[in-house]
């Protein structure tokens, strides 16, 4: 195998190369997702929930098609091109507890889907539900 | 109008994110986890708000929206409940989101085979 070979070899089973190609595609997906998001909300708005219910309608819509995308496989295809555009909006949430959820079936009902369910969420709820205890607190102890 | 803007502010947010994952090697599960504490303290210093009210969706749908939601929910529950709020503000104003997700990936994981790695 010649050096050229062998570097095209290499670059092509090197993960996420930090070029700057990620960086437009995570742009238009994110984005797209967020307008979706507000196209969702106003649907939600239309049937006349109010404003903090819609939203939390929207999340539940967006969590909906985060997990149906990858039950679907298509999560995974689409995360590959659009990275963080996919990742950073609430549908990532979703994919981090589903994809673990499903993939980790074959480690039995209660150990693997149920435990798994929770490496990635487990994290960002322990942190997140700390931190808006703290806000709480302060909230109620200085301010 | 209101569309572009979202699409502005989620694209942003999902680009600047891109660039943290490709330069500072931060794994995604990092990334998230720091973005919810992120969104629960730029909205407890009062800087989160003026972002939502303009990006809308492209503020809320991205990670950072999590911890708005939750700093917001504690913040109303300790002007009703007191102490009380202060524990059950942020869980509750986080609970459909966590529980959509829990219980749509059991659902998934009972009828679905998994695709391929994730």
């Amino acid at each position: 195998m010649s050096n050229d070979e062998y570097k095209k070899l290499y670059e092509g089973l090197s993960p996420g190369s930090p070029g700057y190609k990620n960086i437009p595609f995570a742009f238009l997906t994110g984005g797209g997702l967020c307008a979706l998001a507000q196209l969702i909300k106003n649907l939600w708005l239309g049937t006349g929930l109010e404003e903090t219910a819609a939203s939390a309608m929207t999340s539940v819509s967006m969590i909906g098609l985060g997990v149906l995308l990858t039950a679907l496989g298509l999560f995974g295809k689409i995360a590959r091109v659009a990275g963080a555009g996919t990742l950073v909006p609430i549908t990532g949430f979703a994919n981090s507890i589903s994809s673990a959820a499903l993939e980790f079936k074959s480690e039995g009902f209660i150990t693997g889907t149920c435990v798994k369910m929770f490496t990635i969420a487990g994290p960002v709820l322990v942190f997140g539900i700390s931190a808006s205890v703290l806000y709480g607190l302060i909230l109620y102890f200085l301010l | 109008m209101e569309y572009l803007r979202a699409f502005l502010c989620g694209g942003l947010i999902c680009a600047f994110s891109q660039v943290l994952i490709d330069r500072t090697r931060l794994t995604p599960a990092r990334i998230l986890t720091s973005y919810v504490v992120l969104g629960v303290l730029l909205t407890a210093l009062g800087i989160y708000q003026p972002v939502v009210k303009w990006g809308g969706c492209g503020a809320t749908t991205p990670l950072f929206g999590f911890g708005y939601a939750m700093a917001e929910g504690v913040k109303k529950a300790v002007s009703e409940q007191g102490l009380l709020g202060a524990l059950s503000g942020g869980l509750s104003a986080a609970a459909a989101g966590v529980s959509a997700a829990v219980f749509f990936s059991l659902i998934a994981a009972f009828l679905f085979k998994p695709k391929s790695r994730e």
